[in-house]
């Protein structure tokens, strides 16, 4: 194959941010090459027709959004993004540390409050806090655990330094388009895939299973455990689905629960059953119309006094989003070094708290070029990105800062890194962040090799979200192969016994005899006539 | 198994077997419609629709029919609000059904706009049946003999029962001779299986005693019936409470008795009240199923002020 060539790759300009497959002369770095080469083999066409084959695919699965009323596909991009070896041996421990803070502060805030008292964090922070619930102060998780799945979304500079862009401990969600984006990949890129020694992220079922099974009341054996979900209209309920399947536990509506003497049960067709571990993914606030919202049809009355009781784990833990407020995370290196006694892995984005007069001050005059968000906003949803908001617009949001500092963080433009993505116009960078899925079963804390990779479609945009228009990539973690390698099977576990014989056939033994002479009288009959 | 899944099931199985029954029903009576050149087409559609219970207004063409009973997606009583249902129900039940019986029933769905237009009915309801029975075939393939197994089971056999019953009320319509038995019998799968059970030519009262009580054929209204009956004793296995379900049992042991031990001249002498029996068996026992098994022993209301 002749450079002159046209090939997918043709034409493909490096954004000025940090793209990971190409530097800025135009060399592929080194995780890309295979990639490279594989797609450098096929044609324009050949990728568009692998890229509609995958969403049809989604499709028939049913791994689809509500968009408007419509069920689509979910976007997933062709090109995967790798994810070196090297680098994820920063991420992993870099999470697992933040995760262990989180956790720590946790414990800490709903408990004596030593950083409060050592003068971390001002209390006033915490007592302004949304999701600060005296409801759930006196609430002892049975293993101590109270974030047993989070989502640490990170982001990658102009430099390439991976940094914390934004803690998710309530419920993230994401993890089940992991799991069915790497499905649908394999089956595209075999050959790719077994070469490049991605490793595996189908554990995680499992390992989340045997968290929550560890985290149950301390005096169940055999826990039943179940995924609570808000219900079949929820736009993530594919994703509820797929782990209650993938787990082998029952999948249910707040309707299906009811309380009795603090204990939580479950309707059956055979009466009631004791839940013991519930893995929810329904909001704080919808969780129990006794200690939240009074009108909310989605979850049971009397949950968290049973959870109080000790009866019943929630996972993850009410109140959580306390340590996810985006205040908060202004104080997480320093809560890191507090707690651990480490220095933090994985650095912060920059940020301005606003609720402080000369940070204020400094930020009123560059609105224009940086990034405001609500402190509890999720989803991409308030935030401002000062270059691309008209002079109108920013009087609004300056007008809104004033009125509420505690409610907004500023942040300089992060270039988020660019990975090639699929486009009408052909291969083109696009802008991607990254959320690594942990697990925390109280003795460790598990960070799944890869993650979500949200891609943003529009061409410069910066949101990612899916809500926003935004797709995925599968991310494919290589340094696989040599865990295998280490792992070969001694000798003597090798398969020793053969199958009994050929598979037997249930053909008439005289058949075959009988054929030859009926095609004989055939010819026979056929020369008399 | 939760109640709302268990519920779910049933309904999956009540759904996937009338869009089945649906399309034959159609394919006759569109059978009857061509071959009976002194037919008075609307009062036989609108005798039809009748014995389907959907309303209508005269005159009754054979478009109205085919929008009533299979294209239109926004009437109940149409095949692709049946076939819409039951993904519908299978995405409730997702956890709990296989990945195949779920992407035969939402692959289901994806076509069906490809049906929009009455150009090829016949070809349609193939069609339906295939993916009737590509879901069946995937169904028992794949799902363990648990509850999960027994609830659609369960749905799918008092369907069963309630349809074949319709069908053979289709003998009756107004406006036409309706089909003879060879055309019900075809259209029941059921003419090769009675040719070799019989070994006669097609009369009326054998035919009809096929369809009837047969024991072997699985389409028979006695073999459905028994089916559905048996289905409930495996559900309530050893547990206590069973009046409620055998109260469902009771009615369709007397349909189904009623059948069996009664003359079938006179059962064909009033074949429209018989058949009209059958299907308020199929009722009484599919409410006393939801009193028993869907619905919550008590509901706890919950009122705020009451603290």
């Amino acid at each position: 194959m002749t450079a002159s060539q046209h090939t997918p790759w043709t034409g493909y300009q490096p954004s000025q941010a940090w793209d990971e497959a190409m530097d800025l002369h135009g060399s592929v770095r080194e995780p890309y090459s295979r990639v490279y080469a594989e797609i450098d083999r096929m044609s324009g066409d050949d990728l568009f027709s692998r890229a509609e084959a995958l969403a049809s695919t989604y499709l028939a699965q049913g791994v689809t959004f509500d968009h408007a009323g419509e069920e689509r596909p979910f976007p997933l991009d062709i090109v995967p993004r790798v994810v070196g070896a090297d680098e994820w041996d920063i991420i992993s421990p870099g999470v697992a540390q933040r995760v262990k803070t989180l956790e720590a502060f946790l414990t800490d805030v709903y408990g004596s409050q030593h950083c409060v008292n050592d003068g971390l964090v001002p209390r006033r922070l915490i007592a302004t806090s949304q999701y600060f619930y005296r409801a759930a102060a006196g609430i002892d998780p049975a293993n101590g655990v109270r974030i047993h799945v989070s989502g640490i979304d990170l982001v990658r500079d102009q430099h390439g330094i991976w940094r914390v862009l934004e803690d998710n401990v309530r419920v993230p969600s994401g993890v089940s388009y992991v799991l069915s984006n790497r499905r649908a990949m394999s089956q595209m890129f075999p050959d790719m895939f077994g070469a490049m020694g991605v490793r595996p992220v189908l554990e995680y079922s499992q390992r989340l299973r045997s968290a929550l099974a560890k985290s149950a009341p301390e005096d169940v054996d055999d826990p039943t455990i179940v995924v609570l979900t808000p219900g079949v209209f929820n736009s993530a309920y594919y994703e509820h689905s797929l782990l209650a399947r993938t787990m082998g536990v029952e999948l249910v509506e707040g309707r299906d629960l009811e309380t009795h003497n603090g204990r939580v049960y479950m309707r059956t067709t055979a009466g009631r059953q004791r839940v013991d571990v519930i893995y929810r993914r329904v909001d704080d606030d919808f969780l129990d119309p006794v200690a939240f919202r009074p009108d909310s049809a989605l979850g049971a009355p009397g949950l968290i006094h049973a959870a109080r009781q000790g009866n019943v784990t929630i996972a993850n833990a009410v109140g959580n989003g306390v340590a996810d407020d985006k205040l908060i995370y202004t104080y997480m290196p320093d809560l890191t070094r507090y707690y651990l006694g480490e220095e933090p892995i994985l650095p912060n984005v920059d940020t301005w708290r606003l609720e402080e007069k000369e940070a204020r001050e400094e930020v009123m005059d560059r609105l224009d070029e940086l990034v405001v968000k609500p402190v509890d906003g999720a989803g991409g949803k308030g935030v401002t990105i000062g270059p691309k908001t008209s002079a109108e617009e920013l009087a609004k949001v300056r007008a809104q800062i004033l009125r509420d500092p505690r409610g907004w963080i500023a942040q300089p433009v992060v270039q988020l890194s660019t990975v090639p993505t699929l486009t009408e116009d052909g291969l083109e960078p696009r802008h991607v962040d990254l959320r690594p899925f942990a697990i925390n079963d109280g003795d460790d804390v598990w960070v799944l090799p890869g993650g979500l990779t949200r891609v943003a479609l529009a061409r410069g945009q910066l949101i990612v979200n899916s809500s926003q228009g935004g797709g995925s990539k599968d991310t494919w973690v290589l340094g696989g192969v040599r865990q295998r390698g280490a792992s070969t099977p001694p000798p003597e576990s090798r398969i020793e016994l053969a199958g009994l014989g050929a598979v037997p056939q249930g053909a008439h033994p005289d058949d075959a005899t009988h054929d030859q002479q009926q095609q004989q009288q055939q010819q026979q009959g056929g020369g008399s006539c | 198994m939760l109640s709302r899944i268990a519920e779910s099931l049933f309904w999956i199985g009540r759904y996937v077997e009338r869009a089945d029954n649906t399309a034959r029903l159609l394919d006759v009576h569109l059978n009857v419609l061509l071959e009976d050149p002194w037919v008075d087409e609307p009062s036989a559609n609108a005798s039809l629709l009748t014995v389907m219970n959907c309303k209508y207004e005269m005159p009754v063409s054979r478009r109205d029919v085919l929008a009533t009973l299979a294209l239109d997606r926004n009437q109940s009583s149409s095949i692709a609000w049946t076939l819409g249902a039951a993904r519908e129900n299978a995405r409730r039940a997702r956890e709990v059904i296989s990945t195949e019986v779920w992407e035969s029933l939402n692959t289901t769905r994806n076509q069906l706009p490809r049906w929009a237009s009455a150009a090829r009915p016949h070809e349609y309801f193939v069609w339906v049946r295939e993916r009737a029975a590509v879901v069946w075939g995937l169904h028992s393939a794949t799902t363990s003999r648990d509850d999960a197994w027994h609830f659609m089971e369960l749905g799918r056999s008092l369907e069963r029962a309630d349809m074949i019953a319709r069908l053979l009320m289709t003998r009756h319509l107004e406006g036409t001779t309706g089909p003879n038995w060879t055309t019900l019998l075809r259209s029941c799968s059921a003419h090769e299986a009675y040719l070799r059970t019989v070994r006669s030519l097609v009369t009326e009262e054998r035919a009809a005693e096929f369809l009837l009580i047969d024991k072997l054929f699985p389409r028979s209204i006695a073999y459905s019936l028994q089916k559905a009956e048996d289905t409930l004793g495996l559900i309530e296995g050893a547990s206590r409470s069973r009046a409620l379900s055998d109260r469902a049992r009771l009615a369709l042991g007397r349909a189904r008795t009623n059948l069996e031990y009664r003359d079938v001249r006179d059962v064909l002498a009033e074949l429209p009240a018989q058949m009209r029996d059958v299907q308020s068996a199929c009722a009484t026992a599919s409410d006393l199923i939801r009193d028993r098994y869907f619905l919550p022993a008590s509901t706890v209301l919950w009122s705020q002020e009451a603290l």
